[in-house]
Parts: structure tokens; C-alpha cells; sequence
């Protein structure tokens, strides 16, 4: 299928052609631009440019691959960083140079590395798509290699050494070959047999989270903030330290620096829940602000579709990308250069059902070979000025099962993570309590509502106090705004450049146990009728802040 | 590529600085094209829609006066290159890359695109190396390190200007391998890339002193207000480009200074307009954010590669507002911001940096031994701690007295004071990084806050 170029605006081009399908990957131009049809009409197909188009030209040719924008899907994904179209970085760096050039087509996966196969098929065994028929070993995970064909078949040699992606792993009967990797749609979900919701608790290792908000496997969470109220530097705490086997992080239209410090520490760091490189287990799809616009609309998709592919492996895959506002400027870049009818504040009207459609993509699943696996996703939202209202934020809010609302005020006083306690809620709160409560401490559920109750308290006691002043309230409600100060200083601020930014459960649970503690002896004092400075000073040893 | 050049007087409408040309055929997007008159103006322009066989162009020349009939329009098949050479050093361009200082254009060496390339962000080197600035608030408290890009959000009426011209004539890379000095070997040597926006004559006098009193060591590049805003548009562009090729062709440490980008952004809305394009928030395209990234993110290091392009622009906040989509979008891309004060300004206090709403995000990674000095992280934060909290007291005490108040917060008062007269307040005098640090400690053994661990 081949056609010229008749018409040129942004990242669109308008090409007479016919014969091509929507969503199709087509090579745009002499510089064979990676480009994907977004638009069908008579004699015409409207195609979304994946690369900077300055210099393409009227009457060039774009000819059709036949196939859908899809990602490749093998061993090595763990070992390479990928752009958001899967052009490995690395590589493309060994034959570009530090800067990006167009049209540098390199295959997602390097089929140049050799792997050793470990089957679990046996000759004579019958396979259907979704079968493991063996596995590789990839940075000390079990890379299950699966039979994706909707024909079944029966084996007729399987591999038991070593092989490069060019080579079969297994032939059918039929004389069919079974290769290591497979391509997906990206734009499509993976297949699974059925979709739970969340019950076991996703470890953050944020106490914020895991004890106020707390998060599931399988959940969807957002952080909206404003522009350094520290939506980065969660996400990467949380990929650093999140109880998951594979994290999916997508650099989706934000900085390059970013990415650089990632890399450098990732490479350093060690998984603080196995005995590997952080780096080992991360996969980074990175499309930095500057690359272009339509491959960042396509880079959250690209990395999703990885993200689904490790959790059909039956492990426990977390997705987290910054920012998702940038995705969505991306799609009402390329959807005004499409001259669609704009919705609210510009974004196309299809805005909120792409992002729940998107966000739909999370879960726990079975998966056709009857493994269990989860994709939870932890996504930033940067509305424009600071204002919750916009149409990103409240769309993704309509789907996702946590808010967390990262407050500039917060920021401002540097109380990092700038989680606000008393707007943000998760809706898997009561399971993931439920089951803390089981495992770790019975008491976890209570000393819960204990925390949030005196902030609430504090919250109240605030405005007397802009009145009267600390000291003139009773000992009673000072007390409340000491534990309070404590549990925001103490408990909830987790500065992220120290030895504190990673708590476990049980930890989180002696830190607010002892805050708690000293709140009850304090207050028992205070019943006995003795002075709260007097208690302070004798029976906890503790001094607060200066400033209360 | 064409064989001959192509050239066309079948210009169908024009609106603002934007032609329509009919009956074009194999027009490339980006493509740089001349347009004549019989009178002899000759402008340039660059495509940017095309429709079958009509292109749309905008202009960089003044479109005023130019006639349908008679005026021509030429393809050249290339898109906007500059020509750079190590000669461009200490040369003074207009926004099209034009020298406006008297002089020819040297033999250039390159033609480099002004658009520049994404850096592949496995390439980044990650920022830690110090930047000296001469200005204590900024060196002390909000640490520029090479490869970031770092705001200045002023308000109008506020000296920013002044504060650029601080750092203009003060700024130093300082040597790696022998802290304490400062790179002036001409390898490696440290430059400044100077680009003025859309300025006004008084402003544009006062800078072309500057140039003069630091005599050398800068390139510069001007765009006046009464110069058009496609070219505003360009501006930038040229500098950036001159940068790229100054770090890591010639291996140079390179500053560049940006003043001012609310024109810049102002100028990106008056093109989107008259494109017809849909107005986002307050009328900036919806597409500013990205066109704004693809300047700032091209400030970085590289592997391996000596020379680095850092980015110190001027954002002057529309009604004081840092929620506007210049200073939002600006602060959602730049790695922290310094802010100036208009309460600071009214004490006459000078650079007016307001230290609380400040931060540079870099900063950890350059400071301390072997970058800045041992102490250093120790007297930032100690300073930061002591003056937010005697800040907030400020409000207390407006309430309820200073009478009223406890000894200890007294004390805390008295020291946000000293800290905004003798820290923060400088005047025209340079301070290094020891100065900075000297007087930080200073205060801070004077008010007793040597902190007890
Ligand atoms: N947990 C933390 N501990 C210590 N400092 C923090 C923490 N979180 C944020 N910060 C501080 O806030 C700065 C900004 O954080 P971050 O880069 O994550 O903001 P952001 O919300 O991603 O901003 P943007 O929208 O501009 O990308 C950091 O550079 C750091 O100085
Ligand atoms: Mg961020």
C-alpha cells in the first residue's frame, strides 16, 4: 500500500491513499518516518507522525506495513530503555550520537544476545495460545516464553540450548516455528481469563500511603500537584522501594535531567525486597518533554502493553508514569492538527473515556496459562496552574481508585511527601486495612482512625488558634496540636534523600505506635490534673519543635 | 533536493505576518523560503501548513506594505541553519543571526539547524558541577549547577534586570580539579550566551553596557520591540543553537541568559492567533508548554563530552501571578525557580530574592566538599530553617506585638531581619563562594543557631 503525501500540519499528515487500515504503522517520506494512520476517509488516510516532520515534503511517499503500532515483546526488555515508539536508547545512541536524529528504525528487542532455553514443553505435547512452553533467565527473573496463536498445535522439537531471537525455540508438527518474542497492538489489552479487584496491599513503602491511603495490587492511584509539590520524587521513591517484581516507569513528556539522575541511581541501588539492582527489576520508557509530541500520546501505551506482558508471566507489575497531563497536551496537540470539535479547555471530547479506557487496563488477573499477576498504576497529574478542576485531573479522578493530592502549601513549608491528609482518599481502604490488620498488627485499623482523627482535631483547633494563640488554649487541646505536629513531622514527612525514605509495615506501625503512646501518657497526665509542660519535660523526654 | 530553486507570485491572502501561496508544488514543512519586492526588500520566511498545492508561510520581515501582485516568493529546500565558527565569540547578532555590531560575519565553520535535536536522554550526564554567580542567595541557598536551566520570576517594576546584569558580569565555572579557581584557560573556558527579548530602547542601552563593562567572553543576541515577533520567535533558537556548538563542539561551560520569556511566550500568542489556531488558557496556544520545553531542555551535559549548555531566563510574571501559564508552564519544565520580592524590593534590598518560594531542585549534588565547601549544606540549611521560621513569626508579631512575644521569638525576628540585610543584601559587590558562606556563618554564629547535634 503505497500513496503520496498531499498535505503537511504539525505532527499530521494527509496522504491520497487507499487500502489502509486505522491504527496501521506506516514509514512516512524519504526519511521513513514511523507515522500510524489516525484518520480514514475516501481516497484519504490522516496519519499521526511519530517524529519531528520538518523537512518532509509535499508528493513523498508513506507506505503502509500492514500491521498495527505494536510493541515487541521478548527477553531483553529488561535490559534496554526505550523511547516511547520501543526504539531502545542505547542502541540508537551507538548510531546516532547523544542527539536523537529522525528515522532511525531499530528493532525494540536486540536479537543479537544469546539466551538460554529452559523448556517445559515436551515433544508430542499439545500447546494453545497463552501455553508456556519455557522460559529464559532475564536479570534473575523466569522469563516465560509463551505460544501466541489462536491455532493450536502439537510439538514437534523443542530447544534445550542457546539461542538468539532470530532462532525458533520450538517447531509444531504442523511445521510451524515458535519464536521468543511476539509483537501486540499496542493500543489493545493483552489478553487474561478474568479481572479481580484489588485485596492484597501493594507496600509503597510510604507511610503516608501504606497507613493512611493504602494501595492494593492492582489499583489505580493519581497524584495531581502543582509544579514542585514533589509528584517526581514520589514516583521514584515509589519505584525504588514499592513491593513489586517489575516496575514499568514511563518519563512521559517531562525532563531528560530526570531520567539521568534515575538512571545513574537505579544502577547503584539495591531492590530493598530482593537481593538484586534496583535497575534489574525497572523498565524505562522514557520520552522527555523535547522528543516529539506523538510519540509521547503513543509512550504510555508502549509501556503498558510491556507492563500487561510481564503480568501474564503471573508477576506482580507496577506502572507508574509522569505526568499524565503531558499525554493528554500531547493528544490535543495532535487532535487540533486534526481539526477535531475541542472539549473542554481544548482537549478532544474523547479525553476522559481514552484515560478511563486507559486507567481500565490496571487489575489483578488470571492469566491464560492460570497464573495470577497484577498491573497497579501510580500516575502523576501536573494541572495547569495548580487547579483541580481541569479536565485531566477530573477525569482521571472518575476512574481511579486513590487521589492523592499533593498540596503547594505543603511544598512550600517543605513537608515532603506533600500528600494532603484531609482531601486525599484511597477506596481501598477498608480491604488493604483489613488485611494489615490481619498480618501485621491488630491494632493497625484503629491506630488508623486514631491518626486521622487528630488531625482532624488539629485542623479544628487551628483557626482558635490564629485567634488566641498557642498558649492560650487548654493543656488538653495543646496536647492535640503537639501529637499533631508530631505526626506530620515525625511520621507523615519522609524526606526522600535520606535513610527514611523507605518504612516498612512495621515499622510505620512503631513509628505512629510511640506517637500515639506519648499522646495517651500525655494526656492521662493532664486528666490527673498535672501542668502538659511539666509532662513533656519529665515522663516522655521528648522535645518537639521549637515552634509549638 | 530540487534542481532549481522555485519561485512563485501567486501569494492568495495575507494576515499578520502569515502568506497564503497557490499552485506551489513539492513545498517541504520547515523549509526556509525568501520573499522579494520590486522594491528590493528581501525577508525570509518559513513554511508551516500545507494543503495540496497551497502553503502557509510565516514571515520574520515586516509584512506591511507588501503587495500581492507584485511580490515573489522563493523555496529555498532548506530549513533555517546558522553558521557557527569559535570566531563567534564576542560578536553581537540581531534575532535572525544578522551581526549587528559593525563587523562581517566570519567564514563559518558549520551550518547547524536552529531547531537543534533531542539529546537521547541516555546520553545526559546528570548536573552537579557549581556555577558560581557571584550572588550569595543564589550560590548559598539555590546553587546553580552546570546543565541546569534555572528561572528568574520577576514581577513588573522589579529590578530584574539589574540582578541579570549581576550575573552577567559575575558569573564563573568553577575548575574541578582545583576548587577555589576559576576555568579561564581558553579550553574549556566558560562563555555567556546573551539573548533580549523583544526590548525596549532604554533596555536595550542599558545592556549593550553591560556587554561593554564585561568586555568579551559573551555572545549576544538582540531582538528589539520594534522588531517583529517572528523573529522573537527565532531568537532564542539562534542563541541556543550558538551554545549547543560552543559546549560540545568547542568544549566550553556554557551560560545562557534569557531575558526576557514573557515576550517570548507573548510573541508565540499573537502568531497563534492570527494563525486562527484555538486559544488554551488565556489565549496561549495549547501547544506552549512543548514549545517551550524544546528550548529549556536543550540546557544539559553529555557523557563523556566536556562542555555544558546551562539556562538562566527571565520570566516576568503577568500581575504577579505565578499561577499564569507562563511562569506555571516555565516552573513545570525549569528545575526550581528563584523569585523576586516586591516586599524584599520596598526594604531596598538588593538582589530582592524572596528565599522561601525559591528552590533549585539541583542543588543537593553541587555543593559541599570538593564542589563548594565542607559546611556548606550545613550553613543552607541552618540559614533556610531559622528564616522561615522567624519569617512566619513576622505574622504573630503583627498580630499580637512584638511586645507580646516570647524572648526566644524575638530573637528569630532579629535574625530574619539581619538575614534579609546582610545575607541576602549585597549591592553591586561580588561575593565568592567562601564570601557567601563566611557571612551565612556569621549570622549564624551570632544568633547562637549552631545546632546542638
Ligand atoms: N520526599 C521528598 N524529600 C525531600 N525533598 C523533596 C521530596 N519531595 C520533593 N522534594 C523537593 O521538592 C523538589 C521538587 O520535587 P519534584 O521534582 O518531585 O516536583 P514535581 O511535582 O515533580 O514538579 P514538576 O511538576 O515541576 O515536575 C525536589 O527537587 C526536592 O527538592
Ligand atoms: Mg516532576
Amino acid at each position: 500500500m503505497k500513496g503520496r503525501i498531499t498535505g503537511l500540519s504539525g505532527p499530521t499528515v494527509t496522504v491520497s491513499i487507499k487500502g489502509l487500515k486505522l491504527y496501521e504503522r506506516v514509514s512516512v517520506g524519504e526519511a521513513g518516518l514511523a507515522g500510524e494512520v489516525v484518520r480514514l476517509e475516501k481516497d484519504k488516510a490522516v496519519i499521526q507522525v511519530y517524529e519531528d516532520t520538518r523537512g518532509l515534503g509535499i508528493g513523498e511517499m508513506v507506505s503502509g506495513t500492514g500491521k498495527a503500532f505494536h510493541a515487541r515483546l521478548g527477553p531483553g526488555l529488561l535490559l534496554a530503555l526505550f523511547d516511547g515508539l520501543q526504539r531502545p536508547l542505547k542502541r540508537l545512541e551507538e548510531k546516532t550520537g547523544p542527539f536523537v536524529t529522525k528515522g532511525s528504525d531499530i528493532s525494540g528487542l536486540d536479537h543479537t544476545i544469546r539466551w538460554r532455553f529452559f523448556p517445559s514443553k515436551k515433544n508430542g505435547e499439545a500447546v494453545t495460545s497463552g501455553d508456556i512452553i519455557g522460559y529464559v533467565m532475564e536479570n534473575n527473573f523466569n522469563h516465560y516464553i509463551a505460544f501466541h496463536d489462536e491455532r493450536e498445535g502439537r510439538i514437534s522439537w523443542i530447544r534445550h540450548d542457546d539461542f538468539c531471537l532470530d532462532d525458533p525455540v520450538a517447531k509444531l508438527e504442523d511445521g510451524r516455528e515458535i519464536f521468543g518474542y511476539h509483537e501486540w497492538p499496542v493500543r489493545i489489552p493483552m489478553p487474561y481469563r478474568k479481572k479481580f479487584s484489588p485485596t492484597e496491599p501493594l507496600v509503597t513503602g510510604q507511610r503516608c500511603i501504606d497507613f493512611l491511603f493504602p494501595f492494593g495490587k492492582g489499583g489505580t492511584a493519581i497524584m495531581p500537584g502543582g509544579f514542585g509539590t514533589g509528584k517526581t520524587i514520589l514516583e521514584q521513591s515509589i519505584a525504588k522501594y514499592a513491593e513489586a517484581d517489575i516496575v514499568v516507569y514511563v518519563g512521559c513528556g517531562e525532563r531528560g535531567n530526570e531520567i539521568a539522575e534515575m538512571i545513574e541511581e537505579f544502577h547503584l541501588l539495591d531492590d530493598a525486597w530482593t537481593d538484586r539492582k534496583l535497575m534489574d527489576r525497572t523498565l524505562l520508557v522514557v520520552n522527555t518533554s523535547n522528543m516529539p509530541v506523538s510519540a509521547r500520546e503513543a509512550s504510555i501505551y508502549t509501556a503498558v502493553t510491556m507492563a500487561e506482558y510481564y503480568r501474564n508471566m503471573g508477576y506482580h507489575v507496577l506502572f507508574l508514569a509522569d505526568s499524565i497531563s503531558r499525554w493528554a497536551e500531547a493528544l490535543r496537540e495532535i487532535s487540533s492538527s486534526l481539526e477535531e470539535m475541542p472539549g473542554e479547555e481544548g482537549y478532544p471530547t474523547y479525553l476522559s473515556s481514552r484515560l478511563s479506557g486507559f486507567l481500565e487496563r490496571a487489575g489483578v488477573v488470571e492469566t491464560m496459562n492460570g497464573k495470577i499477576g497484577s498491573l497497579s498504576m501510580i500516575i502523576s497529574v501536573s494541572p495547569a496552574g495548580g487547579d483541580f478542576t481541569e479536565p485531566v485531573t477530573q477525569s482521571c479522578m472518575r476512574t481511579s481508585g486513590a487521589f492523592l493530592m499533593l498540596d503547594t502549601a505543603l511544598a512550600h513549608r517543605r513537608q515532603f511527601p506533600a500528600v494532603n491528609w484531609l482531601h486525599s482518599y484511597s477506596l481501598y481502604e477498608k480491604d488493604i486495612t483489613a488485611y494489615y490488620r490481619d498480618t501485621i498488627a491488630p491494632a493497625w485499623d484503629d491506630l488508623k482512625k486514631r491518626c486521622k482523627e487528630i488531625l482532624q482535631r488539629e485542623e479544628t483547633l487551628r483557626e482558635v488558634v490564629e485567634v488566641v494563640g498557642v498558649e492560650g488554649l487548654q493543656d488538653e487541646d495543646r496536647l492535640v496540636m503537639i501529637a499533631a505536629e508530631r505526626i506530620r513531622m515525625e511520621f507523615l514527612c519522609q524526606n526522600a534523600y535520606t535513610e527514611d525514605a523507605f518504612s516498612l509495615p512495621e515499622q510505620t506501625l512503631s513509628k505512629i505506635s510511640a506517637i500515639l503512646k506519648f499522646f495517651d501518657t500525655a494526656a492521662a497526665g493532664i486528666r490527673e490534673g498535672k501542668p502538659l509542660d511539666e509532662i513533656r519535660a519529665e515522663k516522655t523526654g521528648i522535645t518537639t519543635g521549637e515552634n509549638v | 533536493m530540487r534542481l532549481s530553486e522555485h519561485k512563485y507570485q501567486t501569494i492568495s491572502s495575507m494576515a499578520g505576518p502569515l502568506l497564503f501561496v497557490e499552485k506551489v508544488f513539492s513545498a517541504r514543512i520547515g523549509e526556509m523560503v525568501r520573499i522579494l519586492t520590486p522594491e528590493g526588500v528581501d525577508m525570509d520566511g518559513e513554511i508551516l501548513e500545507i494543503a495540496e498545492d497551497t502553503v502557509l508561510i510565516q514571515v520574520y520581515g515586516e509584512i506591511h506594505g507588501l503587495d500581492s501582485e507584485n511580490t515573489s516568493v522563493i523555496l529555498t529546500d532548506s530549513i533555517k541553519k546558522v553558521g557557527l565558527s569559535p570566531e563567534v565569540i564576542g560578536r553581537l547578532f540581531n534575532g535572525s543571526f544578522l551581526p549587528i555590531d559593525g563587523a562581517p560575519l566570519y567564514i563559518p565553520e558549520k551550518w547547524v539547524p536552529v531547531n537543534g535535536f533531542p539529546m537521547n536522554p541516555v546520553s545526559r550526564a546528570r548536573p552537579e558541577e557549581f556555577i558560581e554567580t557571584g550572588v550569595s542567595v543564589i550560590d548559598g541557598l539555590n546553587t546553580l549547577v552546570k546543565g541546569q536551566k534555572l528561572p528568574l520570576f520577576s514581577c513588573a517594576g522589579l529590578p530584574a534586570k539589574e540582578v541579570i546584569a549581576q550575573i552577567l558580569k559575575y558569573a564563573r565555572a568553577v575548575s574541578e580539579k582545583h576548587p577555589g579557581e576559576y576555568n579561564v584557560s581558553k579550553k574549556n573556558a566558560f562563555v555567556i550566551v546573551f539573548a533580549a527579548l523583544g526590548v525596549a530602547l532604554q533596555e536595550f542601552s542599558f545592556y549593550m553596557n553591560v556587554l561593554e563593562e564585561m568586555g568579551g567572553g559573551f555572545v549576544a543576541f538582540v531582538n528589539r520591540a520594534d522588531e517583529t515577533v517572528m523573529e522573537r520567535l527565532l531568537t532564542p533558537r539562534c542563541a541556543l543553537t550558538t551554545a549547543e556548538y560552543l559546549a560540545f563542539e568547542q568544549g566550553m561551560d556554557v551560560l545562557v541568559v534569557i531575558t526576557d520569556m514573557t515576550n517570548y511566550c507573548d510573541a508565540l500568542r499573537e502568531i497563534s492567533t492570527a494563525r486562527k489556531e484555538l486559544p488554551g488558557r488565556r489565549g496561549y496556544p495549547g501547544y506552549m508548554y512543548s514549545d517551550l520545553a524544546s528550548l529549556y531542555e536543550r540546557a544539559g551535559r553529555i557523557h563523556e563530552k566536556p562542555g555544558s549548555v546551562t539556562m538562566l531566563p527571565l520570566v516576568t510574571m503577568p500581575e504577579d501571578d505565578i499561577t499564569h501559564p507562563i511562569p506555571d508552564l516555565t516552573g513545570y519544565i525549569t528545575e526550581g525557580q528563584i523569585v523576586l520580592s516586591r516586599k524584599l524590593y520596598q526594604k531596598e534590598i538588593f538582589p530582592p530574592v524572596d528565599v522561601l518560594p525559591s528552590l533549585s531542585r539541583l542543588m543537593q549534588r553541587g555543593i559541599g566538599e570538593g564542589r563548594t565547601r565542607k559546611d556548606h549544606r550545613a550553613v543552607s540549611s541552618l540559614l533556610y530553617k531559622y528564616y522561615a521560621l522567624g519569617d512566619e513569626l513576622r505574622r504573630l508579631e503583627s498580630i499580637v506585638g512584638r511586645e507580646g512575644m516570647a524572648e526566644k521569638d524575638r530573637l528569630m525576628l532579629d535574625f530574619a531581619d539581619s538575614f534579609e540585610r546582610e545575607f541576602v543584601h549585597q549591592g553591586v559587590l561580588r561575593r565568592d563562594i567562601s564570601g557567601t558562606l563566611d557571612t551565612g556563618l556569621g549570622l549564624i554564629k551570632r544568633f547562637g543557631l549552631e545546632e546542638a547535634r
